[in-house]
């Protein structure tokens, strides 16, 4: 037995039990799964919060239905997150759970298929019924048919244990069993070892002002760790111990929030104000939800009648001189695409951020999908080129963002960020910036001429070095100006429909934003003589990262890149492209991004696509890798490269 | 639900309040607000008596020429910022209430107007339109109606009457138009009014209460094609026959028209079922029924909206002049005031240490 001693508080005055062991684990992957109502989204909220106070490594997938309460006890209802913990760097959410917390049989059947064999299942009997089970068609009790014989199964009647700890709380039934997310939680805290006191306060803030629920929930939360300690149902409790990280103070934070965080701090550091028009879509709706509780920061949140109308309000903020946002997901991006191609037109900086997720159409609105690309980069009529750069990580959010305004405001030009459902819900622990050392961009409006004799001001005069034009404000004197979505001559801005000038300017406008300077790709490549490079962009980051590190210890060379700027490319990645024999583009789409750099390069790179709505599980993309790297050709020709996932 | 009280301040009367005004003694001329470019307008087109009116009357705002705005849609009418020497955008097609609504509410500083018409404004941008008058953001909006799709070349619009025969309606259009005014009305307008193009005074006086309007001021004016749909106002340009249709509404007046010079042998009365009636003069005097007084300012839009339905497609009776003028808060000012209320009780703007705060949130851990 380990006496590794930890900050865990006791939670409860109990006896403590003594016949649980501690074992020390490296790293645990843990999925809580139950009915949409259940809680497990806040559930799984509290467990990360626990973790990173605790200060183990993580990465979180939750995965909830687009339905808000499908029907209760049904497949269609199953709502889950999921964590990997670790001692040592986490760079994927977990291809498979080492733990399930199963709160109903709907539970148990939508995720038994992704438990790694062995792995410990807990599971609340009391809505193991014949009712529930029936709806999802178990023919028999999987508790007792035989069928969880390769697990490790923890029976554990969750809803009666909470209600009965509850009893003397003159809450109703109903109401009590609403408690037993906090019971689960309060026991995987115990058999974490994680500390309590964050939850406590969290709960204690949350209900304020509903003393009854908070006794209930803190109750049922006691009730859980002291199950723990004080039955024998677990004869192993574990400890993880804290990831080697970089010093600094941390926080634990979502894709979403990170990136409204990025765009309020970037708006600060220009000097600029941040005007935000938004209609609500999942999964970028949070984005709005923050950015609208951030007045104090001078934040303006228009929430709009319509797509059109959320960015057209951002264009023309964007127009009278502040940092006008739009956010939105899929179907959103189709609808903007024509105040888009007027953004181009009117050279005004404005950034929309895409939080992809599954198309097309309505497609999978909860889930994950990097199928965007394409849109991003040309889904506008004309030649009408604009950047698109794309977050890696929840916390690269923060950072892209900060990005994403340094190139429009410098430019002048909308920018596309692109984002995605896991990035978006996922979270991360985030080492906090110094906000003073933070890049900053100058806005540099156009100030007014001083001269009474000055010429009539030119609207379309370009700087020299960037091709941006002068970004013009009414209430300017001297700068009167019309400009609009017609051709406009170059320099003057008038109307034109010269056919020398049309070129010129359709070539101007795709100079500025090829001239777009982006810094180089950095290339991971530690001996050097890699044969095969895997490339990634957006969300594959992680998974990309995991693959790698686990193909190279097993033995393979293998070269990892990650691009953040997708248009215009940094300007090595020819050069890089073809510096390896082999490239692999894992997308979460159908070859998007391989499509373009085929296009772009004449380069052959091997494109590995997944469209499951998930983040690639990092066990299949290391299959690939160690087919691709296997110093047997038969090896290498036995992987049907244009298949997808198996 | 709590109620909170947003203390807007300066909610005063005037749409221009806050609006830069040029120095004492300061003037401008209508040549001021005139470009000097080409117009390229049809000859005989309405939009040249209209430009030539705004023109004139932008001086006697008094406001400083940067800080005016037009921003129009797609159309010959959304041409129109291109003629003006202030700030213009020529957006695209409806979508021009949506970008006014960002640029009036990050810019109070600024007169914003937005230019459309009926295929603009009633069709493509529709949606726009309505949310716009429902928030009432501080915009002049100037709704050029002609009925007809002109720069397209001549398709029945959201205005033409039943059964109009265009070059996509050979058989003659099957749909209903709409009543802009009533539409407007409908969608909780706080300032609705209608004017003729070829009526300078009366447009002048109706764009000067528009302007001064605190909130979403829509003004139709009824505007000449001489291409696509000529003549389609004549009845009501006409001397005589505008007589017997122009109803000229007058806040605080009785509603009546129809004789020579001003006087009246009809009055509009009310109407069992709630609506009103045109009915003439002898026969009220016999019945003795009084004319309605016109009340711009009444809280209940049902009468403005009962003199909206005069108006049919035969223009037979045709109310002109501001049906509506009520005071609400603007959508601009209650979300500014949102903001500055938050910056001011947070104690100013954020600095760094607001915004380390901010990323820190509730729950930090610190590694060594």
């Amino acid at each position: 037995m380990s006496s590794q001693t930890t900050t865990i508080a006791p939670i409860s005055n109990g006896a403590h039990h003594p016949a649980s062991a501690v074992r020390g684990v490296d790293h645990v992957v843990i999925r809580f799964a139950g009915d949409s109502g259940d809680g497990m989204q806040l559930t799984g909220d509290r467990f990360t919060a626990e973790t990173a106070a605790l200060g183990n490594d993580i990465a979180t997938l939750p995965n909830f239905p687009a339905e808000i309460r499908a029907p209760a006890g049904t497949l269609p209802g199953v709502s889950s997150f999921q964590l990997h913990f670790a001692d040592h760097e986490v760079l994927t959410p977990g291809d498979a759970p080492d733990v399930l917390v199963a709160m109903n049989p709907a539970a148990l059947k939508a995720n038994l298929g992704d438990v790694r064999r062995g792995g410990t299942i807990i599971i609340d009997t009391d809505a193991f019924t014949r009712r529930n089970l029936t709806k999802v068609g178990y023919a028999t009790d999987p508790l007792t048919d035989g069928s969880l014989e390769s697990y490790d199964v923890h029976r554990v009647p969750l809803t009666a244990l909470t209600v009965e700890a509850l009893a003397d709380l003159a809450l109703g039934r109903k109401d009590a069993e609403r408690s037993k997310n906090m019971f689960a939680l309060g026991l995987l805290s115990w058999l974490y070892s994680r500390p309590t006191d964050g939850t406590r306060r969290y709960l204690e803030t949350k209900f304020a002002q509903r003393p009854h629920i908070l006794a209930a929930n803190l109750r049922a939360f006691e009730a859980g760790w002291a199950f723990g300690e004080t039955t024998e149902t677990f004869a192993v409790r574990y400890e993880i111990a804290p990831a080697p990280a970089k010093a600094g103070r941390y926080r634990n934070i979502t894709g979403n929030v990170a990136l409204s965080y990025g765009l309020v701090v970037a708006a600060q550091q220009a000097g600029l104000r941040l005007v935000l028009g938004s209609y609500p879509i999942t999964p970028a709706s949070d984005v709005l939800h923050t950015l609208s509780g951030l007045k104090r920061f001078g934040v303006t949140t228009l929430q709009t009648e319509d797509e059109i109308a959320g960015i057209g309000a951002a264009l023309g903020a964007a127009y009278g001189g502040a940092l006008g946002v739009t956010t939105t997901s899929g179907p959103g991006l189709s609808l903007k695409s024509e105040m888009l191609g007027l953004a181009v037109a009117l050279e005004l900086p404005l950034i929309l951020c895409d939080i992809q997720r599954g198309g097309p159409s309505t497609g999978l609105p909860t889930k994950t999908e990097q199928s965007d690309l394409l849109q991003a980069m040309f889904g506008r009529h004309g030649e009408a080129p604009l950047p698109v750069i794309a977050a890696a990580s929840p916390t690269d959010c923060f950072d892209i963002a900060i990005e994403a305004v340094r190139i429009a405001v410098t430019y002048r030009t909308p920018v596309i960020l692109l984002s995605d459902g896991y990035l978006a819900n996922g979270s991360e622990p985030w080492r906090l910036p110094d906000v003073t050392l933070l890049p900053r961009v100058d806005p540099g409006f156009a100030a007014a001429p001083t001269d009474p004799e000055a010429p009539v001001f030119r609207p379309f005069d370009r700087d020299p070095e960037t091709l941006a034009r002068p970004w013009a404000l009414p209430g300017t004197a001297g700068l009167e100006h019309r400009i609009g979505g017609l051709e406009k001559a170059d320099g003057t801005g008038e109307i034109s429909y010269d056919a020398d000038n049309h070129d010129r300017m359709v070539r101007l406008r795709q100079a500025k934003i090829d001239g777009v300077s982006v810094p180089d790709l950095g290339v991971d490549d530690p001996t050097g003589d890699a044969d095969l490079l895997v490339l990634g962009w957006g969300s594959t980051y992680g998974p990309v990262a995991a693959a790698v590190r686990d193909a190279r210890a097993a033995g393979r060379q293998v070269a990892r890149a990650h691009l953040r700027h997708l248009n215009p490319f940094p300007v090595n990645l020819g050069a890089v492209l073809r510096r390896y024999p082999q490239v692999l583009v894992p997308e979460m789409n159908l070859g998007q991004l391989a499509l373009l750099l085929r296009a772009r390069y004449l380069v052959d790179v091997v494109s590995h696509t997944s469209v499951r709505g998930q983040p690639f599980a990092s066990g299949d993309l290391l299959n690939v890798i160690t087919a691709m790297t296997s110093p047997s050709p038969q090896a290498r020709l036995g992987y049907d490269l244009s298949s997808g996932v198996n | 639900m709590t109620t909170i009280d947003l203390g807007v301040p300066g909610l005063g009367p005037s749409g221009l309040a806050g609006v830069p005004a040029l120095a004492e003694g300061e003037t401008l001329t209508r040549k001021d607000f005139a470009p000097g470019n080409e117009v390229r307008w049809c000859p005989g087109c309405g939009d040249y008596a209209v430009l030539a009116a705004v023109q004139a009357f932008l001086p006697d705002l008094g406001l400083r020429r940067e800080n005016i705005v037009f921003v129009s849609g797609i159309g010959c009418s959304s041409r129109f910022p291109f003629y003006l020497d202030t700030f213009g955008v020529h957006s695209i097609h409806g979508r021009a209430p949506a970008f006014a609504t960002g640029l009036a509410t990050a810019r109070p500083d600024l007169n914003v107007w937005v230019v459309t018409g009926d295929g603009d404004a009633l069709s493509i941008g529709a949606g726009h339109l309505l949310h716009t008058l429902r928030r009432n953001v501080n915009l002049t909006i100037l709704l050029f109606n002609n009925r007809i799709y002109g720069l397209t070349k001549g398709q029945y619009s959201p205005t033409s009457e039943s059964g109009k025969l265009t070059k996509s309606t050979p058989a003659g259009s099957v749909d209903a138009p709409f009543n802009p005014v009533s539409l407007a009305l409908g969608a909780e307008a706080t300032f609705v009014a209608r004017t003729l193009d070829s009526d300078r005074k009366h447009l002048t006086e109706v764009l000067g209460a528009a302007a001064r309007h605190r909130g979403t001021a829509l003004v139709e004016i009824y505007q000449n094609c001489p291409i696509f749909n000529d003549g389609a106002f004549d009845v009501l340009k006409d001397s005589e026959e505008s007589q017997a249709r122009l109803v000229r509404l007058r806040a605080g007046e009785p509603v009546t028209f129809g004789g020579p010079d001003g006087t009246a042998n009809a009055v509009v009365a009310r109407r069992d079922g709630g609506g009103v009636e045109v009915i003439s003069s002898e026969f009220a005097a016999a019945q003795g029924l009084a004319p309605i007084v016109h009340d711009p300012a009444a809280d209940d839009p049902a009468a403005a909206f009962a003199l909206s339905r005069l108006d049919d497609v035969t223009l037979s009776h045709v109310p002109v002049g501001i049906f509506r003028n009520v005071s609400r808060p603007t959508y601009d000012d209650l979300v500014r005031a949102q903001v500055d209320g938050a910056v001011s009780a947070a104690g100013g703007p954020a600095g760094d240490s607001a915004l380390a705060a901010l990323l820190g949130g509730a729950d930090t851990w610190t590694v060594d």
